[in-house]
């Protein structure tokens, strides 16, 4: 058993062997993807059977892929990208609405609050119930009313708290009310069944260092008829809607890691689930008082089978973490932030959670490396750490 | 370890871990709004500067977290600073901030976490007396931060390490320097951290808006001009009077008298400055109580001052301090630290001072 337990894999994982193999061997190659000579093309085929493996293992066509440099990039390459171009197609000169969950990733969220900031957009948050899941109805009513919606953007599966969202009924009722959709699924890829064909969808995010690929690089995989008006200006290497050199080694490390883990998902999920599953169990019967967030179905597939995701009343968060931190126990009390300095989170907040709970929250991730000795770890850690992070809390309102 | 990322709390951090203790460097975030610096700036709450104490803690092998103690810094210490000022009184808000974040929440925080102690880069000394760890100055008379230490019982102390007060600032950049720290060549920082542009006047006066009033002339009562706020004038103040004539005499004039009621401002001759006798309120004694026996001492009534004799007691939670040699230009809310030789025996808020002989 190694002295330390990385339980943070919704923030990055471990790269898999097969992956940094691919990612070394393709880099020993010189050459541009956009070259014309033999150099050249040989980068570019190395792109193109990439683009084809992930196509291929998301059940889309190789079109409907273009790299970025990663999921942020996607995101607001499909956020800005459809809301400019249907502004654009319907030569709007009023505002248009962007209806966009309340928990999205800052990836995605960060992009819709500056569109409502600086083009004028007018934002339709929409709201979660307690278990973090959007409302389908809701959204069909905001889209009943479409001429002036410029897209709708609602992630897969929430980040922080797991939960997944109906996302095939929402692609349903946007393509029925002609406005394009957009899903983040970073963190769902690897965990749930992907076909994104059969979905539907005009732009799906998706990143390489969150399945066991390098960091730097992921894709934005779109509807070829779905207009974009580009976030990059350059040399418009991926169909004119990004631009970039392609780091061809990279994609080719990303393109093992998505074939990894769309070959593996189910028995990858089997295996998440059950060390989850050991650990939500094992938390709520040593910790008194300790709420699980989200969707508290851990059999069946409303939940991300790696997240757990608890609440330990009377404790702070990042009191916590650094205690476990100190016993050997890598988790997290959100996503990270620029400044290490945890705020209170959006998605809690959004699912009613009030701001002390939500800031005595920590998030346990699991990964292909994780083992049930990790689990164990963090039982026998929790105890005392909680015991003296509240101790540190009645301190400080003291 | 708390690090700010400057020079002096780097070396202190390196010290710690050389003398073998297991060390957590905490940067606190104190700033509601977080800005990265110029890179000139002299304060120590950019998030540059909370880079610099990773990399530092990064170098020195050692954890680090940022602590967010924001909404503590804003109303322990802004919020008193901008009140006090109001108040036509002169706080100290490094005095505050030791007494109310860096010694009280980070500590009883650490404490909590089971940590032993909270170590900074203050230059000052603690000596283990009979009657427990007593404070002292550091040997660098320039750099001697035991006046803003002040404030610390005895709880505190027994808890706190200072490992920088027995050398010489010179002494800590070489280290610095010779441990290829990057922020050896860091400027000290010497304002106020929140008022990152030093000017404390146009600060308050966004705080607390435009309060007009005249300036007088304390031996004729002339009105010699008009401020905006008595909060720019501190007791013992030359400069910015804005006084077009000069006094009969030639003389520089200083102001001698703020007044909040009738917003005046008074200005007179250096002589009317002097002080002779305080009253401070809500004392605090690093070690044991004074007593109320009056006992030769030195005061000491600015970080920098110079201190001077004088004789002091305690009366109904009171200190009550004869000065000895007079100090010249005293403003309510300074804090008065008394000092046994080097070392400190506690510190009261400025509340009343006598200026006759």
């Amino acid at each position: 058993m190694s002295d330390r337990s990385y339980l943070d894999h919704a923030a990055t994982t471990a790269m898999l062997p097969a992956a940094r193999a691919a990612w070394i061997a393709a880099s020993e190659h010189l050459g541009n993807p956009s070259s014309l000579h033999a150099a050249g093309r040989f980068a570019r085929k190395v792109v193109e059977e990439s683009r084809e493996s992930i196509a291929a293992d998301l059940k889309t066509r190789p079109s409907a892929v273009i790299f970025t440099a990663g999921g942020t990039e996607a995101d607001n390459l499909a956020v800005k990208g459809l809301y400019w171009h249907r502004q654009q197609t319907l030569g709007a000169k009023e505002p248009l609405r962007v209806l966009a969950s309340a928990i999205e990733h800052h990836a995605v969220m960060d992009p819709v609050a500056w569109l409502g900031d600086h083009e004028g957009a007018m934002i339709e948050w929409l709201g979660v119930d307690r278990e973090a899941r959007v409302n389908t109805t809701a959204i069909g009513e905001l889209l009943s009313n479409n001429s002036d919606v410029a897209l709708c953007t609602v992630m897969w599966a929430n980040n922080e708290v797991g939960t997944i969202e109906p996302i095939e009924r929402i692609a349903e009722l946007c393509k029925e009310h002609e406005v394009p959709f957009h899903t983040d699924a970073v963190q769902a890829l690897g965990q749930v069944p992907m076909n994104l064909g059969a979905l539907g969808a005009d732009a799906v995010t998706v990143s390489s260092h969150k399945v066991g690929g390098p960091f730097g690089v992921g894709a934005l995989i779109v509807n070829p008829a779905t207009g974009f008006t580009p976030v990059l200006h350059g040399g418009g290497q991926e169909r004119d809607v990004r631009s970039g050199t392609l780091d061809a080694p990279a994609i080719a490390a990303f393109a093992v890691a998505i074939k990894h883990a769309v070959e593996h998902q189910v028995e990858h999920a089997q295996h998440l689930r059950e060390l989850r599953n050991k650990l939500v169990q094992g938390v709520l019967a040593t910790v008194p008082g300790v709420v699980l967030n989200g969707d508290p179905d851990l059999l069946d597939g409303g939940r991300l089978p790696a997240n757990a995701h608890f609440s330990f009343p009377g404790c702070e968060g990042d009191s916590l973490l650094m205690l476990l931190d100190a016993a050997g126990v890598d988790c997290s009390t959100g996503s990270a932030c620029t400044a290490g300095i945890p705020e209170a989170s959006h998605v809690l907040l959004a699912m009613g959670v009030d701001e002390r709970t939500s800031r005595a929250s920590l998030r346990f991730s699991f990964g292909y490396p994780s083992t049930s000795a990790d689990v164990d770890r963090v039982i026998a850690a929790l105890p005392g750490a909680i015991e003296r992070a509240s101790r540190a809390v009645s301190s400080r309102s003291a | 370890m708390a690090m700010s990322g400057g020079v002096d709390s780097s070396v202190a951090a390196a010290r710690m871990v050389d003398a073998g203790h297991e060390v957590v460097g905490v940067h606190l975030a104190l700033s509601r709004n977080k800005t990265y610096g110029d890179g000139r700036q002299r304060g120590c709450c950019t998030l540059d500067d909370a880079r610099d104490a990773r990399r530092v803690a990064d170098k020195l092998g050692i954890p680090f977290y940022v602590w967010d103690m924001a909404e503590e810094f804003a109303e322990a210490v802004i919020d008193d600073f901008v009140e006090e000022y109001r108040l036509g009184h002169t706080p100290n808000p490094c005095l505050r901030c030791n007494e109310s974040i860096k010694f009280t929440a980070v500590l009883d925080r650490a404490l909590a976490m089971d940590f032993d102690a909270v170590a900074t880069g203050h230059y000052a000394q603690i000596v283990q007396g009979s009657a427990g760890p007593e404070l002292h100055r550091a040997v660098d008379p320039e750099k001697d931060q035991s006046y803003v230490l002040g404030v610390l019982q005895p709880r505190q102390l027994s808890h706190s390490i200072f490992p920088l007060g027995a050398d010489t600032k010179d002494v800590i950049r070489a280290e610095a320097e010779a441990r290829g720290l990057l922020v050896a060549q860091k400027p000290d920082s010497h304002d106020i951290c929140f008022i990152p542009d030093g000017d404390t006047a146009a600060y308050l006066r966004r705080q607390l808006g435009s309060l007009p009033g005249d300036i007088v002339d304390a031996e004729s009562g002339e009105v010699l001009a008009q401020h905006d706020g008595t909060y720019a004038f501190t007791i013992g103040q030359r400069r910015g009077l804005q006084i077009s004539r000069p006094a009969a005499n030639g003389a520089p004039r200083y102001v001698v008298d703020v007044e909040i009621g009738t917003r005046r401002v008074t200005v007179g001759p250096p002589e009317l400055l002097d002080v002779y006798a305080l009253e401070g309120i809500k004392p605090i004694w690093t070690t044991s109580p004074l007593g109320d026996t009056p006992i030769e001492l030195l005061a000491q009534v600015r970080a920098h001052g110079v201190p001077v004799p004088a004789r002091a007691h305690e009366l109904d939670e009171r200190v009550m301090v004869e000065l000895l040699v007079p100090i010249r230009g005293i403003a309510l809310g300074q804090a008065v630290v008394l000092y046994d030789g080097t070392r400190v025996v506690g510190s009261a808020t400025i509340a009343s001072t006598t200026r006759a002989a």
